[in-house]
């Protein structure tokens, strides 16, 4: 499903984020992308959602080179991917309700439509009942849920999720964690970048480690090693 | 697409309520941006009618010899009038003359003595003459002494002459000052209001990226920006209208004792509409076009 083809992202003149990464993740696969802060995980994520184009090589989604998608459907390939960050990057103007319906919302789904899928996916992530509340009348772990609300509701082919609970206490870290593994099980491909090692070693699912932007190791049920 | 614009709409009235601060922050300078405007508006409105007030004073006058008779007269008065550059002509009758003359010397005897002792009316039958415009005085003193020569004691414009320039040069620096006035004014409306907007909406530019990243086209993301402008821009066009009508009411009298024959506050009142809509297009069309070009730079994909 997603495929990076020795892809490399240089920086200026010779400072490589990412150097000849070569991967593929299937269809409904669970995968970890570990290593230390500055090991290229948050680069390879830019690089799926087509924020950046790769220095060299290629990012496939369904073997389309995302780097050819021309700029007007770039927005459309993004609804094929949701996304969760560490800061939540919620809008603080909006409810969480409204959070989560702006996807919809931008994407043409009728009124209808949107209040049923919505309160569903609330619902999923016991917040029905903080659904008027802005972002800043949240915890982080709520915030964290709502994110997470927000990545789901357009049924996405993919989850990507970026350090999503590294600013959460150990509780609401298992609590988001569980969460996206019950979102892989619904069948929904999930790649976290993380560098919560027991995360990663609870989990057992396929883990790939990333060292000075190179993948030193990829194990189908990986344990957090560096 | 009705749908997609209905949403859009909401989405910048809800912007527009909810970010209370950035709100009233925009809509009070903008004020500032509308009253300038404004304040040049009525600027024009009051150099118009000093100008107008000016010229109207000054005339020439045109003395036919004794001989020429009265038909004559307004035969060549009839042929002025025809003329674009003129706005008005007056005859003045000899008899006529005399009792103004009589008039305005009635306590000078010495005057008036010389005048009996003259026997008969001195004084000549006239046409006193107004323009348009006051550069145009020696085009028609032109064409009355090639045209009429023959009829003609004399005409005052070379007495006249330096009192008509004078007043061009006051015209014309009136109207020269209005126009830079407005020029400097309107561009520091303009680049205030601009970097108001510009600032508010940097502030927003996590959210703009966030809104990029979950999927939302420019439209989707520039169009609730251009609504908020639209807002700001309606309501401080109506709060600077608001603010104008005492404004121009507290300054109508001391203005008056300036410029009399001119109030400010019926001239605001005349052409409200006209200001009104004056103010609400500088609203709307800079708050929009300002969020159009400040969130443009943020949509890069």
């Amino acid at each position: 499903m997603i495929r990076f083809e020795n892809t490399s992202k240089i920086y200026g003149k010779d400072t490589a984020a990412i150097d000849r990464v070569s991967f593929e993740v299937k269809k409904g696969e669970f995968v970890s992308l570990v290593g230390k802060s500055g090991a290229g995980k948050t680069t390879l994520l830019r690089l799926l959602l087509r924020e950046e184009d790769p220095t060299s090589g290629k990012v496939l989604f369904d073997d389309q080179d995302i780097a050819e998608i021309p700029s007007g459907f770039i927005p459309d390939f993004r609804r094929r991917i949701g996304t969760v960050f560490q800061d939540y990057k919620l809008l603080p103007m909006k409810t969480a309700y409204e959070n989560v319906a702006y996807v919809m919302e931008v994407m043409g789904a009728r009124g209808g439509d949107i209040d049923r899928d919505v309160s569903e996916v609330l619902k999923l992530v016991e917040l029905m009942e903080r659904a008027e509340h802005f972002p800043n009348q949240l915890s982080g772990g709520e915030k964290q849920r709502v994110a997470i609300a927000r990545a789901l509701i357009h049924r996405p082919d993919v989850i990507v999720a970026d350090e999503p609970t590294g600013n959460l206490d150990p509780y609401h870290t298992q609590d988001i964690i569980k969460l996206l593994a019950t979102i892989n099980g619904l069948g929904t491909t999930v790649i976290l970048a993380t560098h919560d090692k027991d995360v990663i070693n609870r989990l057992g699912k396929r883990v790939i480690t990333l060292d000075d932007g190179k993948v030193i190791r990829d194990e189908e049920r990986g344990k957090f090693i560096l | 697409m009705f749908t997609e614009f209905k949403r859009i709409s909401r989405f910048g009235y809800q912007s527009f309520m909810r970010d209370r601060g950035s709100s009233v922050a925009t809509v009070f300078v903008m004020v500032i941006a509308i009253s300038l405007v404004t304040f040049l508006m009525l600027f024009q409105g009051t150099a118009a009618f000093v100008i107008t007030s000016l010229e109207s004073r000054v005339d020439i006058s045109t003395y036919f010899l004794d001989t020429v008779f009265e038909e004559e007269i307004l035969q060549v008065r009839d042929e002025l009038v025809k003329l674009d550059d003129v706005r008005d002509v007056q005859y003045i009758s000899k008899d006529k003359a005399l009792e103004k003359f009589l008039e305005e010397h009635k306590g000078d005897e010495v005057i008036l003595a010389s005048l009996e002792a003259v026997g008969s009316n001195p004084l000549l039958s006239s046409l006193n003459i107004r323009t348009w415009d006051s550069s145009s005085y020696l085009k028609v003193t032109d064409f009355l002494e090639e045209s009429f020569g023959g009829l003609i004691s004399k005409v005052d414009f070379e007495e006249r002459e330096p009192v008509i320039q004078r007043l061009d040069g006051l015209t014309s620096g009136i109207q020269t000052f209005g126009i830079l006035f407005t020029i400097i004014l309107g561009i520091v409306a303009v680049l205030v209001a601009f970097n108001t907007i510009r600032l508010a909406i940097y502030s927003t530019r996590e959210e703009i990226e966030v809104m990029r990243l979950v999927g939302a086209s420019n439209w989707f993301i520039r169009g609730p920006f251009v609504v908020q402008g639209v807002i700001v821009g309606i309501v401080a066009a109506i709060i600077s209208l608001l603010l104008f009508i005492p404004a121009t009411l507290f300054l109508s009298g001391p203005l008056e004792n300036l410029i009399s024959g001119f109030n400010i506050f019926s001239y605001f009142l005349s052409n409200i509409f006209v200001i009104f809509l004056a103010q609400l297009l500088v609203g709307v069309i800079l708050g929009m076009i300002s969020s159009a070009i400040a969130v443009k730079r943020y949509l890069k994909v």
